[in-house]
């Protein structure tokens, strides 16, 4: 079923985007943009985008392009500011832009377990993530980014398998005031809810599912 | 050919009549809750974490699993794409989202309309019928235990046969000069589309919804509390954007739920003689505020998506 589906999306991307602009994609990844500053993603994010947790480089392989796409030009507009990121963003075309984050989009993501609601939590992250903290209005973790993290749609990343250094840095940065690209503060009012044992707990929880 | 037709279709609904009694026909809005005075507390059901390790415990845990999860823990009673936590959140505990504690307390209760006394499974089996667009378990079934034995716990220590403070959604007054489903709409785009899809029909991840779909053949359909436009603006009020609840204005919780409930879902399983004014009239007519058998912008609403 799953490789049936990868044939279908496989397809479907295959008729969107010319196989030119695919090559482009993998070009900008692997070698940067045309554009001095627009360095290789590669060297941080790793050649099978699976990112390196221990200099803060995230995962990205088998995101959203959309949602990858977005978070670059709110590195742009400032809505996440991060320095290095910053003179990236800026440094890539709409046209790179849009071709990155395709090729993004098409690496092998993390195989994520089937965790339902059903199940007992065990320990603070689970805790919060299956059955959030409704005392503080915080929801389950899962009930936007899905089952067990997986992410949905074009909005709502996935948290399963992503660094745990990155993730406790995001929730820092939304209470800090240095991430704020969410709509309608859906996840900023939650993140500026979390005690620090909870966010290490939480990020700990989600880093260590899927592969 | 056309009486045929009719004799025929008549029959059909006679079977299905037959095939699936409604179980609890009255689905009419509940009394308000009392407010809760500012020093009082909502009830506070127990930890799972205490929850007992013997048989009473994992029946607990198997209405909790139906509870949250019900889609797929009980498929086959099940006929669109919802869950109950998705209207009875933070898993029937939420004070203001119908919990489950609030609800125990206060059946077998005597009802009006259908001049009965009606039990606490018939009360479920009534949301499984309309909420689920399904099939109601049988009262004696173990799925009805569960749901029943989960209630029950959840309700430790919360008073019989009064209504407490937190309990079924909150009244939120229609606003003077009625709701208006233009400006539902602007406020659907800015507010829920993000989550429920610019369509209404939710999101899944695989085969089960993450965002429940809010009209459409795998919503709720129009027997259920949620088609009538004053309790989804109250439910909508006190929970909805999720996680903000208590953020949108009356009128802008009023507005965007006439939206939703403007949208066709499947049909009343109550359909009277297979006839959406008949069914109006026995059925919507005095049942709050709802669009069912109306004309809106030249379009009847009721005819039901299969
Ligand atoms: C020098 C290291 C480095 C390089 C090179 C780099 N990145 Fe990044 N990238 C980062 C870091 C660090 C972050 C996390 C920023 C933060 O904490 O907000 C990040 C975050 C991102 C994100 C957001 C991911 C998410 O899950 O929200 C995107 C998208 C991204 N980078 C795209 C790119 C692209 C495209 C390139 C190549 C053109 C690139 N990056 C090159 C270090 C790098
Ligand atoms: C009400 C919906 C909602 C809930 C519940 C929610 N999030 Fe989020 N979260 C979002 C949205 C929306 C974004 C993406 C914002 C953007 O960049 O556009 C996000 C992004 C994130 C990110 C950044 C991921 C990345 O790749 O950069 C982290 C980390 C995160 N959420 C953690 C959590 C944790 C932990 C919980 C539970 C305590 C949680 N979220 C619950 C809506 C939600
Ligand atoms: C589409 C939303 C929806 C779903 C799904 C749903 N319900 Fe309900 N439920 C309601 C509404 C609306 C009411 C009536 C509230 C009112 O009239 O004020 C209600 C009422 C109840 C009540 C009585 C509450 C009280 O205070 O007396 C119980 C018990 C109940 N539901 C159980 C369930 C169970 C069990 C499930 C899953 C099988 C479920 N519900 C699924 C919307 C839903
Ligand atoms: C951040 C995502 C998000 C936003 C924004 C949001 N919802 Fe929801 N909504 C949910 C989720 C998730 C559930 C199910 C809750 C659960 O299962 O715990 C839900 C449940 C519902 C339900 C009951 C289930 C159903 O399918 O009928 C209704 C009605 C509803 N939402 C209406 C709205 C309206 C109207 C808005 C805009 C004012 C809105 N929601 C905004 C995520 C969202």
């Amino acid at each position: 079923m799953r490789a049936f589906k990868h044939l279908i999306y496989g397809g479907l991307l295959a008729a969107a985007i010319s196989p030119a602009m695919a090559d482009d994609g993998e070009k900008i990844y692997k070698q940067g943009g045309s554009q001095p500053g627009a360095l290789a993603c590669v060297t941080c994010h790793m050649p099978d985008g699976k990112g390196m947790d221990a200099g803060g480089f995230p995962k990205i392989a088998g995101d959203s392009a959309v949602y990858l796409s977005k978070q670059i030009h709110d590195f742009k507009k400032g809505l996440r500011e991060n320095a290095i990121m910053l003179p990236i963003a800026s440094a890539l075309t709409e046209e790179e832009i849009k071709a990155v984050t395709q090729y993004m989009s098409s690496l092998d993501k993390v195989q994520v377990p089937e965790i339902t609601r059903a199940k007992t939590p065990e320990g603070l992250g689970e805790q919060l993530a299956i059955r959030g903290d409704w005392s503080r209005s915080i929801p389950e973790c899962v009930a936007c980014h899905g089952p067990g993290g997986v992410g949905v749609g074009d909005t709502f990343p996935p948290l399963a398998g992503q660094g745990a250094k990155y993730l406790a840095a995001q929730l820092h940065a939304w209470q800090q005031g240095t991430r704020k690209n969410d709509q309608n503060d859906l996840m900023g009012h939650i993140a500026r809810s979390l005690t620090e044992e909870e966010i290490i707990a939480v990020a700990d929880y989600f880093a260590g599912l899927g592969k | 050919m056309k009486k045929l037709l009719v004799s025929i279709f008549a029959l059909t609904a006679i079977s299905t009549a037959i095939a699936a009694p409604i179980a609890m026909e009255d689905q009419s809005q509940l009394k308000p809750a009392p407010s809760k005075a500012e020093s009082e507390q909502y009830h506070l059901p127990p930890l799972e974490a205490d929850l007992p390790d013997n048989a009473f415990g994992v029946m607990v845990r198997k209405g909790h699993a139906i509870f949250v999860d019900t889609k797929r823990q009980v498929p086959e009673l099940v006929g669109n794409g919802l869950n109950c936590v998705n209207c009875h959140l933070d898993q029937g505990r939420l004070a203001n989202s119908a919990p489950m504690w609030g609800a125990y307390t206060m059946y077998p209760a005597y009802r009006k309309k259908n001049d009965k006394v009606n039990t606490y499974a018939e009360r479920i089996q009534g949301c499984f019928q309309f909420s689920m667009d399904g099939t109601p378990p049988a009262a004696d079934s173990e799925t009805m235990t569960a749901l029943t034995t989960f209630s029950y716990w959840l309700a430790t220590g919360a008073p019989s046969g009064v209504k407490t403070p937190g309990s079924g959604y909150p009244d939120v007054a229609q606003p003077e000069g009625g709701y208006d489903i233009a400006n539902g709409k602007n406020i659907y785009a800015e507010q829920c589309a993000v989550c429920h899809s610019a369509d209404g029909l939710g999101q899944k991840v695989g085969e089960n919804y993450v965002f429940p779909p809010l009209w459409g053949k795998s919503s709720f359909n129009w027997g259920a509390g949620m088609h009538r436009i004053n309790t989804a603006a109250s439910f909508i009020k006190a929970n909805m954007p999720l996680g903000k609840g208590g953020t949108l204005s009356d009128k802008e919780a009023w507005d965007v739920a006439a939206f939703m409930n403007s949208h066709e879902r499947p049909q009343d399983p109550r359909l009277v003689e297979g006839d959406i004014e008949k069914t109006r009239v026995k059925f919507h007519a005095n049942d709050g505020v709802n669009l069912y058998g109306e004309t809106v912008n030249g379009v009847l609403i009721g005819q039901g998506v299969k």
